[in-house]
């Protein structure tokens, strides 16, 4: 028999991989331009509202979702990043915070507007509840999918970081901008492309995470803080760096919830500036 | 404007630039009318020059030194704490009050300044958030010392020079909140013209010329730091005294992110851009205090967005490139 | 024999595994003209970059005068008399040109803490700044805002700020480059006038300049010095010729 420590850790790593999805498309964007975009998880919102949609007034089933909500959000982020981001990659970090933040404070009131402001609940497919059992255990199937999805996520990602063209264009940019451009690669659209795969990522994560931590117009800025933490914790640019530090941020939340209520976030927000004293650049990061 | 300025010697020049322009006397007598026009309002001209002095100190890092902080309420939020608990236990005496509030925010500024000026960016806005958020936890779980979500109870203020009692309908709250404003403003209108303003502007400016002229930019981040943190303090503990209240509000993440869109409203850089911000954003959130949060927070998006895009250096910035071009003409 | 004003002592510097200084020994003498030439990328301004501190060598030593000044940062290096200008405008763009260069000589004065006293209070700082731009006739533009001025202005700005430092030694990334044909006269004859106990090193790419000014060139490529003498000597060595072969002429 498992002791429960084990059922922690569980649900810990699991709520770790849904902040990895979370994160990790706003750790790349950021080491890739410097592009402080707090409206990430106004993105990542957008996708579980998607989502529920679908789901309750169009009756789709829930896994037809999920790509959805990933294009849903993709979508949306060209038409930002085409109409306001682009304006501002040169400009200054003030600059960007405001304008991020203001665009979350708009989408939290539209979702309020549109969706109310109570939680939402949404059907998961008979598939995915209750658990099953192991060595005593009862591990939650949605948790079990959760974490499989976010490994195929991790997979394709550096897969495709490391074999395809588009990759290794983005690694370039990344390690050297001004060097990139000079090899001839269009720095700006590798930045739009990965922008749009980071925020689908987001979206994608938005809806998965409705089952685990509930969906209501909050969410934007709720999540936005522990995505911050993980990118400058993992370090920017890194996509190792946020999958270690979902889990260290998902494990210690969980961790804290169960066995140390009253620390509560004081050691997350302790362990970050800690970090970020000792490498200003992440765990990970680079510069 | 063309180089054609007359025979104005350079030591003339610089030194008007530090006089006083009519239109700040103007300014300075017109925060005298709440007495005679509003005197209904006295509370909430009270609360505006607390918040006015609050952003007049982010001013000082944020628009004189370039330096983002995310986490400024935590010096207000210490200030407020410190005098709330000075008069709980015993001293009730303001303006003392005030100077201890004040010296321990900027101990704890001086402190925490070592860390600021050693980054930059976005670790340095994230390291700012993160300390703040610290700040705001630890108030929240010492129930036993700041009264935790209750908020600190059991404040009696002394009457002001032992005279001015602070009464009901807020006679002696804008008195004596508008008096501090207005004097700590004379010495921060004297440090930003100072040869140390100069410097800050320089930071701000070009951060890599700076050391290539032989500045110590770290040294000149700390002390800016420092006063912002005990003018911030200060703010607070006059909070703490007027309305004889402390709760985590003061020390909260929503305070430190309202600072900023006032300052950015008005104008970060000029002086008078916190004030200003102050002013319109407190009477547009009391003229607007019956809708959702979320709605209100609607519009500051929205407002955010515009100056970005628009306006890029808040209501004065835009009036003074508006007048600029129309002297051009 | 006195101690040359700045020499360098086996500076190493890599980047990863890309060297981008290998063991570079350069002694200026007081008072010299020295030019630094090189193709693009052969690490000039990189070598400015560690002689003032902007970069870590992996190896070596750097010596202002007698003083070893490698552990020291910019700013140390500056107030012991090493300044530099930048080969990209490095400027205060919301300062004006009397401000910039007022701040630059309160800082070495050591004055820049002073925060209640005027700037206008201190009237041998202004006119300390006020010479040094009525000399390189920034004067009559002092008062407008730098981003507003014409890039040649600016380019002397550059020099104004770093001559504000009083250096001993003062190292030139191309003080003209991307100056307009009309406007580069200014730039050099702001050069030609520093004063002689000056010791001056420029990087430059036009040669005709290089022959004007400078009395000993240094050839470096790809990281290291490849060869150096009097620019008689220079003009007639067939491997300079051929490393610059086929290369063109950059401003």
């Amino acid at each position: 028999m498992l002791l429960p420590v084990f059922g922690v850790l569980f649900d810990g790593i699991a709520y770790g991989m849904l902040l990895f999805v979370l994160s990790v498309g706003l750790s790349v964007t950021l080491g890739l331009m410097n592009f402080v975009n707090l409206a990430h998880c106004a993105f990542a919102m957008l996708g579980g509202y998607v989502a529920i949609t679908l789901v309750n007034d169009f009756h789709w089933p829930f896994l037809g979702t999920l790509p959805a909500a990933f294009a849903a959000a993709a979508i949306v982020s060209v038409v930002f990043e085409r109409a306001l981001y682009r304006r501002l990659y040169r400009a200054s970090d003030l600059d960007q915070v405001l304008l991020t933040i203001g665009l979350a404070f708009i989408s939290v009131a539209v979702a309020a507007y549109v969706f109310g402001t109570t939680q939402q609940p949404v059907e998961t497919p008979a598939l995915l509840r209750g658990t099953i059992d192991i060595l005593g255990l009862g591990l939650g199937k949605y948790r079990l999918f959760l974490i499989g999805i976010a490994l195929a996520v991790t997979l394709l990602l550096v897969a495709g970081l490391e074999y395809t063209r588009f990759g290794a264009q983005v690694r370039a940019s990344v390690d050297n901008q001004r060097m990139a451009r000079g090899l001839g690669i269009d720095v700006d659209r590798t930045f739009a492309s990965t922008f749009a795969l980071g925020s689908g990522l987001a979206g994608l994560g938005g809806a998965l995470a409705i089952e685990i931590v509930g969906l209501d117009p909050n969410f934007a800025f709720t999540y936005l803080v522990y995505v911050l933490i993980i990118v400058s914790v993992g370090g920017l640019g890194s996509i190792a760096g946020s999958f270690a530090a979902a889990i260290l941020i998902g494990v210690s939340d969980v961790a804290g919830k169960y066995y140390a209520p009253e620390l509560g976030a004081f050691l997350i927000y302790l362990v970050m500036v800690a970090v970020l004293m000792w490498r200003p650049a992440g765990l990970f990061g680079r510069r | 404007m063309t180089a054609n300025t007359v025979a104005i010697s350079p030591q003339g020049y610089l030194q008007a630039q530090s006089r006083w322009h009519p239109l700040e006397f103007a300014f300075w007598l017109a925060t005298l009318l709440p007495f005679v026009l509003f005197p209904d309002y006295l509370s909430l001209a009270s609360q505006i020059a607390i918040t006015a002095l609050f952003a007049l100190s982010l001013d000082i890092i944020l628009g004189y030194a370039g330096i983002v902080s995310l986490g400024h309420a935590a010096f207000f939020g210490i200030g407020a704490y410190s005098a709330g608990l000075l008069s709980k236990y015993g001293w009730g005496e303001p303006l003392s009050g005030l100077i201890i509030a004040a010296t321990v925010a900027g101990l704890v500024g001086f402190a925490v300044s070592f860390i600021i000026s050693r980054f930059r960016h976005f670790t340095l806005i994230m390291i700012t958030l993160g300390l703040g958020l610290l700040a705001f936890e630890a108030a929240n779980r010492a129930h036993w010392l700041t009264g935790g979500s209750d908020g600190l109870q059991g404040i009696s203020m002394w009457p002001v020079l032992g005279l001015f009692r602070f009464d009901l309908y807020g006679y002696t709250a804008y008195t004596y909140s508008l008096a501090t404003l207005f004097l700590v403003f004379l010495g921060v209108r004297r440090l930003i013209n100072s040869p140390f303003g100069l410097a800050l502007r320089g930071i701000r400016e070009n951060w890599v010329r700076m050391p290539a002229i032989g500045a110590d930019s770290r040294a000149h981040i700390r002390k800016a730091f420092t006063i912002a943190a005990a003018i911030a303090g200060l703010a607070g503990a006059v909070l703490a005294q007027t309305t004889e209240n402390v709760s985590l509000e003061s020390i909260s993440f929503q305070r430190s992110a309202d600072v900023l869109v006032m300052l950015v409203l008005g104008g970060a850089g000029r002086l008078y851009g916190g004030l200003i911000g102050a002013i319109i954003f407190m009477v547009a959130r009391d003229q607007f205090s019956g809708i959702a949060p979320q709605y209100w927070y609607f519009w500051i998006g929205v407002l955010l967005v515009t100056v970005v895009m628009v306006l890029p250096n808040g209501i004065l910035g835009g009036l003074s490139h508006f007048y600029a071009r129309r002297k051009r003409k | 024999m006195s101690a040359p004003a700045l020499s360098t002592r086996g500076l190493s510097k890599a980047f990863g595994s890309l060297p981008v200084a290998r063991d570079i020994a350069i002694n200026l003498p007081v008072g010299a003209r020295y030019a630094l030439i090189g193709p693009n990328g052969a690490g000039k301004t990189t070598l400015i970059n560690l002689m003032t501190g902007m970069l870590t060598p992996n190896a070596g030593q750097i010596l202002l005068g007698e003083e070893d000044i490698t552990a020291l940062g910019p700013q140390e290096r500056v107030r012991r008399g090493l300044a530099r200008t930048f080969q990209i405008n490095t400027l205060f763009a919301g300062l004006n040109a009397l401000e910039a260069v007022t701040l630059a000589v309160t800082e070495r004065r050591g004055r820049a803490g002073r925060f209640w006293r005027g700037v206008g209070s201190d009237s041998e700082t202004i006119d300390e700044a006020y010479d040094i731009l009525r000399k390189l006739k920034l004067g009559d533009s002092c008062y407008q805002v730098t981003r507003e001025l014409p890039y040649g202005r600016q380019r002397l700005l550059e020099i104004a700020l770093a001559l504000a430092t009083k250096p001993k030694v003062l190292l030139l990334d191309e003080p003209a480059a991307g100056v307009p044909p009309e406007e580069s006269g200014e730039v050099f004859e702001a050069v030609a006038g520093l004063s002689d106990d000056l010791t001056l090193l420029f990087i430059e790419h036009d040669m005709h300049v290089v022959f004007r000014f400078a009395s000993h060139i240094i050839v470096l490529v790809g990281g290291s010095i490849f060869t150096e003498g009097t620019p008689a000597e220079i003009a007639a060595d067939a491997g300079v010729r051929e490393v610059y072969l086929g290369k063109r002429k950059h401003g």
